[in-house]
């Protein structure tokens, strides 16, 4: 548990970066974890292919806040196509923290890459490895 | 710490084999009995011994093991419906668990019984378990979903029932025990009233009857529905009260070997109540098992239980209340309440206390219970709960309010 809870997860899920909206995003998308009621929105703003801002909103646990937090930081800048292909293991390996084989932490832990996958790739186009 | 049994607490924690283990260095306060409670030696040995020495399938075999399988089977069904003050052992029905059994009702029941702009009237504070049953009944027959309020005190509002619980409302669906505010509703009142505009009343026992002595006779109730599972039995079994009258109204609920009389190839008969109700292999074991935890259960006395949980309940009300930044859901006092709290703590997100929790060897469950619409009407997406049962002890709770200081100055 000490482990979950190490200082940067603790800050990033009380001061998060990009939190917020944008007012005219290429592309914005809410997800849902029914587990918990918890909501992530992401908008993104893109120009030639690049995403050049990111913005993410919503209400969630610590685990779930730093991560939206963390990947934000990290999309930035970041080409869409390599965005699209940005994966669980990634993200896992940018929070750093021993999430095991819980199914509920990972949930929450990946809520906000399946809003920012389900956005990129239009509803409906889900990759496999953003929800197991 | 307040004296808090009638029985010997300690010793009987002892009859629990996985309450002796420790999580995370500590010995686990097994604070989610709402969720699912732990079984006792006695169950679990009962389980073992039905598919060590006598595993058969039921109803069927001439021979010695079918025999005594069947035998254990109909007996824990006599238990049963001792256990909560059944006329005869012929108004229960085996389900695998409180959902089934309220599936059971609205597929069955309500098909033959339900018509559209008929009325079924809920509350705001149900489990999934029975609320979902009853929309797909709607649609299915263009009836009608009503809901009875709470008040601010997070107890039924009873004044809507004037205006809510009148003619045109067939069935009144309540539970008897909210999993995540501890209210226990007035249920034999809500039956009196449910009758008197030619309704009838489907009870949600499966967080009454492992906590409280209930018996359906005195309550006036048509239907009562439960889970072994949260009263020290196994998972997979559960049961359906109903009055024999009313069962042998009804049509069948699945179809299938065991529920009927003559099968030709156009149409068949089917078979007495409950047998009509029960098609397929039923789960044998777990039901002698349930059977058996009914017995463990009625040995400690539900009277004694209830006492022992309310001392457990006022304890922690007190406890919890000096833990800043904790709001409790429902009621603040022990009165018409059982032993389920429900809190959200200010800063901090109920995953994230029960994961602070469970470092400490505390488990409580986090997430909306089953209770969405509920948790929409108090404005949160989610709460922290914890549950008491038999085996809980004040030591513990002493511990989970530690955890939750813990977690505050983690996050503040
Ligand atoms: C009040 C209430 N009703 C229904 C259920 C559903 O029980 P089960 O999942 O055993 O069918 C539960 C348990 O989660 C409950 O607490």
């Amino acid at each position: 548990m000490d482990d979950m809870y190490r200082e940067q997860i603790l800050e990033h899920s009380k001061y998060p970066h990009n939190f917020g909206t944008l007012d005219a995003p290429s592309v914005s998308h809410e997800e849902h974890n029914p587990l918990c009621g918890d909501r992530v929105r992401m908008d993104i703003q893109i120009a030639d292919g690049v995403i050049t801002d990111v913005r993410f909103s919503g209400k969630g646990c610590a685990i779930s806040q730093a991560s939206a937090s963390l990947l934000t930081d990290e999309l930035i800048g970041m080409p869409v196509e390599q965005a699209k292909v940005y994966s669980k293991d990634d993200l896992l390996e940018l929070i750093g923290i021993p999430l095991g084989k819980n199914p509920v932490r990972l949930k929450c832990a990946l809520l906000s890459l399946k809003a920012l996958k389900v956005g990129l790739y239009g509803v409906g186009h889900i990759h496999d490895d953003d929800d197991d | 710490m307040p004296t808090l049994s009638t029985f010997d607490v300690v010793a009987l924690r002892r009859e629990f084999p996985i309450l002796q283990q420790q999580v995370n260095g500590k010995p686990l306060a097994f604070l989610d009995s709402a969720a699912s409670s732990q079984k006792p030696r006695q169950v679990i040995d009962c389980l073992e011994d039905y598919y060590r020495r006598y595993n058969a399938n039921v109803h069927r075999g001439v021979y010695k093991l079918s025999e005594e399988a069947t035998f254990a089977f109909e007996r824990a069904r006599g238990k049963i419906a001792r256990f909560i003050g059944a006329y005869s052992k012929r108004e229960v029905v085996f389900t695998r668990n409180t959902t089934e059994a309220i599936n059971l009702v609205a597929y069955a029941w309500g098909g033959a019984n339900v018509g559209p702009g008929d009325r079924i009237l809920l509350t705001l504070m149900e489990h999934h378990s029975n609320i979902v049953p009853w929309q797909m009944l709607a649609q299915r027959t263009g009836a009608k979903l009503d809901y009875i309020g709470l008040d601010g005190d997070g107890r039924l509002n009873l004044d809507e029932l004037d205006t809510k619980l009148t003619e045109g409302v067939k069935l009144l669906a309540v539970t008897h025990q909210s999993n995540v505010l501890g209210t226990v509703n007035p249920v034999a009142m809500l039956a009196e009233r449910a009758h008197a505009v030619g309704a009838k009343i489907l009870v949600d026992g499966a967080q009454s009857v492992p906590h409280m002595p209930v018996d359906v006779r005195a309550l006036g109730c048509d239907f009562m529905a439960f889970s072994g599972h949260k009263m020290c039995g196994p998972t997979g079994i559960g049961a359906l009260w109903a009055r024999r009258s009313l069962l042998e109204s009804m049509p069948p609920f699945l179809g299938g070997g065991s529920m009927i009389e003559v099968v030709d190839l156009d149409s068949s008969t089917y078979a007495e109540v409950p047998a009509r109700f029960e098609a397929g292999t039923p789960a044998i074991g777990e039901a002698i098992a349930l059977g058996e935890a009914c017995d463990f259960l009625a040995n400690v006395g539900m009277e004694a239980i209830h006492q022992h949980e309310q001392a457990l309940l006022g304890y922690a009300l007190d406890r919890l209340a000096s833990v800043e930044g904790l709001a409790i859901l429902g009621p603040q006092d022990t009165k018409d309440r059982g032993g389920a709290i429900s809190f959200t703590l200010d800063g901090v997100h109920p995953h994230d206390v029960a994961a602070i929790l469970d470092g400490e060897g505390v488990a409580v469950r986090a997430g909306h219970h089953c209770t969405q619409p509920l948790h929409r009407y108090y404005d949160v997406p989610s709460s922290t709960r914890a549950s008491f049962y038999i085996y809980n002890v004040a030591e513990e709770i002493d511990r989970l309010a530690v955890g939750l200081e813990k977690a505050r100055k983690l996050f503040n």
